[in-house]
């Protein structure tokens, strides 16, 4: 685990084509991430998701041994995985990562001002590498499975999810309160929109 | 039906209930109550001997208490289990003894009138809730007279009333003379689509298509009967259904739009006297019916309570289990492991219901096959040496993850990994601050707010924003291009329940101008009732805030959903205006007030972990 002392970080800003540099001024965010403490290398690309923007970070974590990343780009919810595979790829725990949202939080609500979104945009930098700069590699635990299911209610839903998993290989218990399963439909007479019998 | 009882993979359990769930996903531990049938179901071949002999007879409600049964009774004909049992409520007296007919005449001795309730342990890894719905009690309406007149009856009393397997063979006649309705009216939306505190708000969904249904069966078995919707809207939305409507309304079936405003009953011929507006014409009807139909619509279990606490399951205001997401995750319940089949969810008809359970199936499936779990790092860790054992950490875990400490014998709190979902509420709620969350550590959190406020605080709005709901919603104010002022700056949580009201005061006395916390809609909460802890905190700390002189607006909560991008705007748009109410004296004067509160804090906890330390210290040398 890199202790505190020897953090190596890279920043890489992504351009999005013109859907953040179109905004956001991102060679001035690349020249302050670069001041930014722990900060060994900042590389600025047009799609940072795109295979030569991966291929740089992997690069630059073998060649620069960094043992933080920090990506500034869309938001999380799309390219998380993304990027947490990449840094795995390149050898690095992938809670080692940490992304900066300049796209759906700054670029495109602040598109009347560039001066604001390019401030903002610094200021989440900053936030992602100070946090980036407190990450510590996490292990996920995994645990056995039973492999059984229970099923409560013995309705037309339960009978078919029983039966579904149960034909599927699996052991099914199904608990129905009442002394007979078949719930609602069973007091029906015909049913729509097939008009037949319901049992 | 008979598959179930006959599938070697499926052990069926009827007349049963759960009695106790614990564990977490892959490791359920339960224990099933099997009542006593008090008649041996592998024995008994269904002879019928017993209910011939049994002298008491009860309204069956299988037949909607049209027709009795006996006190030993065979639920109904095509029951699975196909066995008999007794019902002891209406067996003759306590003491069975005294009667004893049906055991005399059973030949293989099937009966035993001392038999017990079973409780089985069952070990699984998934679990399927699937129960269902009831059918709505319409009494309330008491404009509609059903209980005080004998032909106003329920859908589900028509479907007996209509079905060969019925108390009356399928001869359709009224309840009050058992004479052949020639006119008979169904009023639509019985207990649905309420704005009065009468019935519920929601559609039930299966109602319009059902009256629908019954007025084709009627037309079909009786051409001379005349039909009558009365209805506001006809809801024939699925495959098929406007057709089945449109082969309804060729048959003849009248269908006039306006709900009943009142039923009254011609005490001399029983007939029923409808007022009702045609809401197409205007004109104010008074109509006669021999037979009223009531739609009655469907509503959450009664029992689901049980089932809820069981699991650990929320609700949403209707009443219905909630999912994960509703359109993402519609089967998942918010607790892993855990999935909904059929109305259990919300109200659907039969082809709904399993399309639902094949989905829920194969989730479910993909758990048990995989064989294993993984659990994101994002669990906390409790630190034992300075924790007081005060249990708070138990309490506002909305999953049961943590076991509660007991002080008396030593145990301290212990965190279930795989039944968290990493919400974070114990840490920020751990009055001694020694839950850490991984991946979402306070030294983490801290260095965002530090540097995120560290040029010209005064102009920023520092904003704590939940994973799930208010975080997206903040990516679809982009998406949408909903332009706010660039004042924001968002620190992303799993949870508004992690957001410790540390949190807020460092950031305000870092100089922040505005703080908000922002998470899910209270139905919407990923974390099942996370988020109440939110507010209550945040409520607490308004009045904190008032007591130490600082103007608690400052903080602000916001509940905005992941589909609430335009929200996000006008909040932030908002926000931006009250940042312009603060007054450069207001932030300095609360930096200096917080620095002496942060101060204080950080002394008590100092002299608390030194009385804890001699405390332990004393006690081991007492044991030396
Ligand atoms: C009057 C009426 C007419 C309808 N007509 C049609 C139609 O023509 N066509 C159509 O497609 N749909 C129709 N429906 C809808 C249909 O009945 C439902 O779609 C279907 O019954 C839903 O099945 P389910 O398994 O989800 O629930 P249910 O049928 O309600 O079954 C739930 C089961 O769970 C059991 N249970 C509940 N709680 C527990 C517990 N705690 N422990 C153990 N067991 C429990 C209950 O006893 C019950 O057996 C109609 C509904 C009504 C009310
Ligand atoms: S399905 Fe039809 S009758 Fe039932 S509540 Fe909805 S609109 Fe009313």
């Amino acid at each position: 685990m890199a202790t505190p002392h020897n953090l190596r970080v890279g920043v890489f800003v992504c351009e999005c084509g013109r859907n953040i540099a179109g905004t956001v001024d991102c060679g001035a965010v690349s020249d302050f991430a670069a001041t930014l403490p722990d900060v060994v290398v900042v590389k600025q690309n047009k799609y940072t998701c795109a295979d030569p923007g991966q291929m740089e970070i992997r690069n630059a974590i073998a060649e620069h041994k960094l043992n933080r990343v920090v990506v500034a780009s869309c938001t999380p919810k799309i390219h998380e995985p993304t990027f947490r595979n990449c840094v795995r790829e390149a050898g690095l725990n992938p809670y080692l990562l940490e992304m900066a949202n300049i796209r759906e939080h700054v670029s495109w609500v602040h598109q009347d001002d560039p001066a604001g979104a390019t401030r903002k945009a610094k200021d989440l930098v900053a936030s992602a590498v100070a946090r980036a700069r407190k990450l510590e590699p996490q292990v996920e635990a995994e645990v056995p499975v039973t492999k059984a299911a229970l099923v409560i209610g013995g309705g037309v839903a339960g009978i078919q999810a029983a039966l579904d998993l149960a034909d599927a290989g699996h052991q099914v218990y199904l608990v129905e309160k009442e002394p007979s399963i078949g719930g609602i439909m069973a007091a029906l007479d015909k049913t729509y929109p097939t008009m037949d019998c319901s049992i | 039906m008979m598959d179930v009882g006959r599938h070697p993979r499926i052990q069926l359990f009827t007349h049963s209930e759960v009695e106790t769930v614990t564990g977490f996903v892959g490791n359920f531990h339960v224990t099933v109550r099997k009542k006593a049938r008090y008649v041996d179901e592998t024995a008994c071949n269904a002879c019928n001997e017993c209910v011939a002999v049994c002298p008491v007879a009860v309204p069956d409600a299988y037949q909607q208490g049209f027709s009795s049964r006996k006190a030993i009774y065979m639920p109904f004909p095509q029951a699975v289990p196909s066995s008999y049992l007794i019902d002891m409520d209406a067996c003759l007296g306590n003491n069975p003894i005294a009667c004893g007919k049906c055991a005399d005449v059973c030949e293989k001795h099937c009966i035993d009138y001392d038999a017990k309730d079973e409780i089985v342990p069952l070990e699984v890894g998934a679990v399927i809730v699937a129960t269902g719905v009831e059918v709505y009690d319409p009494t309330e309406y008491d404009e509609y007279g059903y209980t005080r007149y004998e032909n106003v009856i329920t859908s589900m009393e028509f479907e007996r009333l209509i079905c060969a397997g019925g108390p009356t063979a399928g001869h359709f006649v009224r309840p009050s003379d058992e004479q052949r309705p020639l006119r008979v009216g169904f009023i639509q939306c019985v207990g649905s689509r309420s704005l009065s505190p009468k019935g519920n708000p929601y559609c039930s969904n299966i109602c319009c298509m059902n009256t629908v249904k019954d007025t084709l069966l009627l037309a079909d078995h009786y051409p001379d009967v005349e039909s009558t919707v009365y209805y506001m809207d006809i809801r024939a939305f699925g495959k098929g259904f406007e057709d089945l409507y449109r082969r309804s309304k060729e048959a003849g079936v009248r269908y006039l739009r306006g709900l009943p405003g009142h039923v009254r009953e011609d005490p001399a011929s029983r007939n029923l006297v409808v007022t009702v507006e045609d809401t197409n014409t205007g004109h104010r009807l008074e109509e006669e019916q021999d037979l009223i139909v009531l739609a009655c619509g469907v509503i959450p279990r009664q029992n689901g309570g049980n089932v809820k606490h069981l699991l650990n399951l929320s609700q949403t205001a209707d009443g219905f289990f909630m999912e994960s997401h509703p359109k993402l995750k519609p089967v998942d319940a918010p607790s892993r492991g855990v999935f909904f089949a059929g109305c259990a969810e919300f109200p659907k008809d039969v082809k709904d219901s399993v399309t639902q359970a094949g989905a829920a199936a194969s989730r479910a499936g993909i758990l048990l096959s995989t064989g294993k779990v993984t659990i994101e790092a994002i669990t906390p860790v409790i630190d034992t040496e300075f924790c007081t054992q005060c249990g708070i950490c138990a309490k506002v875990c909305p999953y049961g993850a943590i076991r509660p400490p007991d002080a008396r014998t030593g145990r301290y709190p212990e965190v279930i990994e795989a039944a968290c979902s990493g919400c974070g509420t114990c840490a920020a709620e751990c009055p001694m601050d020694v839950i850490a969350m991984r991946h979402f550590s306070d030294a983490q959190i801290l260095g965002q707010i530090d540097a995120l406020l560290e040029d010209h605080p005064e102009e920023k709005v520092l904003a704590f924003a939940c994973n799930w709901c208010s975080y997206p919603g903040a990516d679809l104010a982009g998406t949408n291009r909903s332009q706010y002022p660039a004042h924001a700056r968002l620190v992303r949580t799993m949870c508004s329940g992690r957001v410790d009201e540390d949190f807020i005061l460092h950031a305000l006395m870092r100089g922040a101008a505005m703080v908000l916390v922002s998470g899910c809609h209270f139905a919407d909460c990923h974390y099942i009732n996370a988020v109440t802890w939110t507010q209550k905190r945040i409520e607490k700390l308004w009045n904190r805030l008032d007591r130490l002189g600082i103007r608690p607006e400052r903080v602000q909560m916001e509940w905005i959903s992941a589909a609430q991008g335009t929200k996000f705007a006008s909040v932030m748009a908002e926000l931006d205006r009250l940042r312009r109410t603060v007054t450069p004296e207001e932030i300095e004067a609360a930096k200096t007030i917080l620095a002496a509160e942060f101060e204080k804090k950080a002394e008590r906890l100092r002299k608390q972990r030194a009385r804890m330390k001699s405390q332990r210290e004393k006690e081991e040398v007492d044991v030396a």
